[in-house]
C-alpha cells in the first residue's frame, strides 16, 4: 500500500517537472519581452509602460507576447515575486526598474541562467546582474543640472538642503552623492553650504514634517532640492502655504507640480527636471528587442536604432566606476519652467 | 505624606501621568530645539500634520475597546480621498459653488467610508470572522480598489485647488474638525448609552450580551464609525496635501493604533478613554515632529521612534499594575 502511494506521488512529480520542462520552450520565432517597474499606483512608473507598449505595438510584437508588471508595492519582495513568474513563463527579456541595487542580484541570475537577457531602466542593480541599463540621464547630468539650479536659485552663495526619498533609494543616493562631489570640485561653488540631507521616504506626512524642520532648524535656508516626486510636490506645498522665502528645485512630475511653478513669490519652485519617462519606457523596449534578436550584446560600443526617438541610434557607453559595463544614456534632463509646464502638465 | 499623596494620585491615574510625560518631553525637546519647539506656527503643525492620525485614532479607540482591531483603515482612508480626488480632477462636481461642493465631497468621503466599515462590522458581527483577519482581508480590497480606480495617476495639486484651501496652512478647517470630533466623543463615551455599551461588551462580552446589550448591532455600529472616521480622514488628506495618491498613508494604521496604546488603551478590551487617546495621539504626533528636528541622523530616527513607543508602554503597564495591587490591598483591609 505505501509503496503504491510512494509510486503514485513519484509519478506525480515526474509529470509535473515534465510540464515545467516544456513551458520555457516557446516557439522562439514569437520572444516575448516583459517590463517590470517599481510599484503599482504611482503615474511615473505608468508612463514608463506606456512607452513601452508603444513601441511594442509599433515594432508589431503580438498583445500576448509584451508583459508589463507592476509589484504591488516599492519593494524587492515584491520585484522577486513578480520575476519568479515571469521565469517560469519563460520570456524572452525581462527590462525592470530596481527597487534596490543588490538584493535581486540572486534573482537575476537565475533569470540569466534561464536564458532570459536583462535590461535595467530608471533604477540599476549591480552591473554584473544585467546586461545594460537604460539611464533616464547620467548620474553626472542630472547632479550638475540640480547644484547649477541651486547656484542658480540662492543667487551664488548661502545655505541649501537635501530632501530625498528613502535612505536607501538608489537613485537618489547617487545622485546626492555626485552632487556633492561636484559641488566640492569646483570653486565656484564653495560658497554653497549643503546643511543636511533629509529623507522623506516618499510619504506625504514625513516630507512636509521633514520640510518644516529643515525651515525651523536652518533660519537661514534659501533652497530646497528635493530629488524625488513625492517630495517636491510635499515641499512645495509647504513653502507656498507659509509664502516661506526659501525656494525649491529638484525631479517633479510637470502635472504634479504645475500649480508651484512660477517665477513669482507665490510661486515656491522656480524650476525643476525631469526626463521623460514614456521615452525612456520605449527606449528599454527598443533596447530588449535588439539584446532578443542579437542585435547588440551588451558591450560598450554597440549601437541600435530605436525607432523614431530623438537620440537614435543610441551608442552602448561604459558605466562610471564599472568600464567593462555598458549603459544607455536617454540624453539630457528636461527642464520645467514657468514657460513650458502648462504645456506639459497635460502631458504626464 | 503630602509628596506620597501627589505620588499616589500620579501613578494611580494613568491620564495624569501620561501628561506629565508629556509636558516633560515637550521641555527637552524644546531645549534640545534651541526653543524653537514652543512657537505657535510649530505646534499648529503638529495638529495640522497629525490631524488623520489623531481622528482616526477615537475610531479605533471604539473598535479596540470591543475588543476588535481594524487595520483596513488606511485603505479605506486611500479609496475615499482617491474617489473624491478624482471626482475633482474630472471636474464632475464643477457646476456646484466651492463651498457647497467642498461640504459634499466631505460627506461623499465620509459616505464611502462609512459603507466600508459597515461592511467590516457585518463580517465580524454576523459571520463571527476575528476582526484582524477581516480587516486584513479589507485593507488589500480597499487599497486595491483605490489603485484601479485611480488608473496610477494622482489627483495633483491644481486638480484640488480651492478645496486645498480648507486644510492649507494658516487655514483653521482642521482644528475646527478635529476639536469637533473629540469634544462629540468625549461626550459619547461618557454620558450616553452607546458608549457604556461598548464599554459593556470590551470588558465581557457574555455578560453584556445576557443583560441584554444587542452585541451585534453595538459592533456594527463601532466599525462603521471607525469607517466613517477614516473617510474624513480621506478627505482631510487630500485637502491637507492637496494630492490624492493611491499610496497614500500607508502603513499609518499602525500609527494609529500605536497612538492608541500609549494613550493607555488596553488591546484586550473594556478599558481606554478619549482624553486617553488625544494624550497618546499627541505624544506621537509630538515625537514625529521633534525627531527631525532635534539633529538626530535620518536612518536613526526609526529605531528611536519604537524605542520612545516601547519605553512609554512599559511605563503604563507598571504603573497600572501597581495601581490594581494597590486597589487589592485597600480591598483586604
Amino acid at each position: 500500500m505505501k509503496k503504491r502511494l510512494i509510486c503514485l506521488v513519484l509519478g506525480a512529480l515526474m509529470l509535473l517537472s515534465m510540464f515545467a520542462a516544456c513551458q520555457p520552450g516557446i516557439d522562439k520565432s514569437q520572444a516575448s519581452y516583459a517590463l517590470v517597474t517599481k510599484s503599482a499606483g504611482n503615474p511615473y512608473n505608468e508612463k514608463e509602460a506606456e512607452g513601452f507598449e508603444a513601441v511594442m505595438k509599433a515594432v508589431g510584437v503580438k498583445a500576448g507576447n509584451y508583459i508589463i508588471r507592476h509589484p504591488e508595492a516599492p519593494t524587492v519582495d515584491a520585484q522577486i515575486k513578480v520575476i519568479d513568474s515571469l521565469i517560469s513563463q519563460g520570456v524572452s527579456a525581462i527590462a525592470i526598474a530596481a527597487n534596490d541595487a543588490n538584493a535581486l542580484s540572486a534573482k537575476l541570475q537565475e533569470a540569466k541562467a534561464a536564458g532570459i537577457k536583462i535590461v535595467t531602466l530608471d533604477s540599476d542593480v549591480a552591473p554584473a546582474d544585467r546586461l545594460t541599463f537604460c539611464n533616464q540621464a547620467g548620474v553626472q547630468q542630472v547632479a550638475q543640472a540640480l547644484v547649477d539650479a541651486v547656484y542658480d536659485i540662492a543667487g551664488g552663495e548661502g545655505e541649501y538642503a537635501i530632501l530625498s526619498a528613502t535612505s536607501q533609494a538608489t537613485n537618489q543616493n547617487a545622485w546626492i552623492d555626485a552632487m556633492k562631489a561636484i559641488a566640492a570640485a569646483d570653486a565656484k561653488y564653495s560658497k554653497l553650504t549643503l546643511v543636511e540631507v533629509a529623507y522623506g521616504d516618499d510619504e506625504n506626512q514625513k516630507s512636509t514634517d521633514q520640510t518644516q524642520a529643515l525651515l525651523a532648524k536652518y533660519p537661514n535656508l534659501k533652497v530646497i532640492c528635493a530629488p524625488t516626486t513625492v517630495g517636491i510636490a510635499a515641499a512645495a506645498k509647504v513653502l507656498q502655504d507659509k509664502k516661506s522665502p526659501v525656494k525649491l528645485t529638484g525631479l517633479g512630475l510637470p502635472s504634479e507640480m504645475a500649480a508651484y511653478i512660477g517665477d513669482d513669490a507665490d510661486h515656491s519652485c522656480p524650476y525643476m527636471f525631469l526626463w521623460n519617462p514614456i521615452d525612456l519606457g520605449k527606449l528599454a523596449a527598443y533596447a530588449s528587442i535588439a539584446l532578443v534578436n542579437g542585435d547588440i550584446t551588451g558591450k560598450v560600443g554597440d549601437t541600435f536604432t530605436a525607432g523614431d526617438m530623438e537620440n537614435s541610434p543610441y551608442t552602448l557607453t561604459a558605466v562610471a566606476g564599472a568600464e567593462s559595463y555598458s549603459e544607455i544614456i536617454l540624453g539630457q534632463p528636461f527642464k520645467f519652467d514657468s514657460g513650458n509646464i502648462a504645456e506639459w502638465a497635460k502631458i504626464y | 505624606m503630602k509628596f506620597k499623596e501627589i505620588l499616589r494620585k500620579i501613578t494611580g491615574n494613568h491620564e495624569v501621568s501620561l501628561a506629565l510625560i508629556l509636558v516633560l518631553m515637550f521641555i527637552v525637546v524644546d531645549i534640545l530645539a534651541g526653543g524653537t519647539f514652543h512657537s505657535g506656527t510649530n505646534i499648529a503643525d503638529i495638529f495640522r500634520n497629525n490631524a488623520l492620525t489623531l481622528v482616526m485614532s477615537l475610531g479605533m479607540l471604539l473598535v479596540l475597546l470591543t475588543g476588535g482591531i481594524d487595520i483596513s483603515i488606511t485603505g479605506v482612508l486611500a479609496f475615499s480621498g482617491m474617489s473624491i480626488g478624482l471626482l475633482m480632477k474630472n471636474h464632475v462636481l464643477d457646476s456646484i459653488p466651492l463651498v457647497p461642493r467642498c461640504i459634499l465631497l466631505f460627506i461623499i468621503a465620509i459616505a464611502i467610508g462609512s459603507c466600508c466599515g459597515l461592511i467590516n462590522g457585518f463580517i465580524i458581527a454576523k459571520g463571527k470572522v476575528s476582526p484582524i483577519i477581516c480587516t486584513l482581508g479589507a485593507m488589500y480590497v480597499w487599497r486595491g480598489m483605490a489603485y484601479i480606480i485611480s488608473n496610477s495617476a494622482w489627483a495633483s495639486a491644481a486638480d484640488v485647488a480651492g478645496y486645498s484651501d480648507f486644510g492649507k496652512d494658516g487655514s483653521v478647517g482642521p482644528y475646527i474638525i478635529l476639536a469637533a470630533a473629540f469634544i462629540v466623543f468625549f461626550i459619547l463615551m461618557k454620558w450616553t448609552g452607546f458608549g457604556r455599551k461598548v464599554y459593556a461588551i470590551g470588558s465581557n462580552k457574555e455578560a453584556a450580551a445576557i443583560s441584554g446589550i444587542n452585541v451585534d448591532r453595538v459592533q456594527i455600529a463601532v466599525y462603521t464609525i471607525m469607517g466613517s472616521l477614516a473617510g474624513l480622514a480621506g478627505a482631510l488628506s487630500v485637502s491637507i496635501y492637496a494630492s490624492a495618491q493611491p499610496t497614500m498613508q500607508t502603513g499609518t494604521e499602525m500609527d494609529v493604533i500605536a497612538a492608541c496604546v500609549i494613550g493607555g488603551v488596553s488591546m484586550s478590551g473594556g478599558r481606554g478613554t478619549v482624553l486617553g487617546t488625544l494624550l497618546g495621539g499627541i505624544f506621537y504626533a509630538i515625537v514625529y515632529k521633534a525627531l527631525p528636528l532635534v539633529g538626530l541622523e535620518s536612518i536613526w530616527q526609526n529605531l528611536i521612534k519604537g524605542v520612545i513607543i516601547l519605553g512609554v508602554v512599559i511605563i503604563n503597564v507598571v504603573t497600572q499594575r501597581m495601581m490594581k495591587r494597590r486597589n487589592l490591598a485597600r480591598r483586604e483591609i
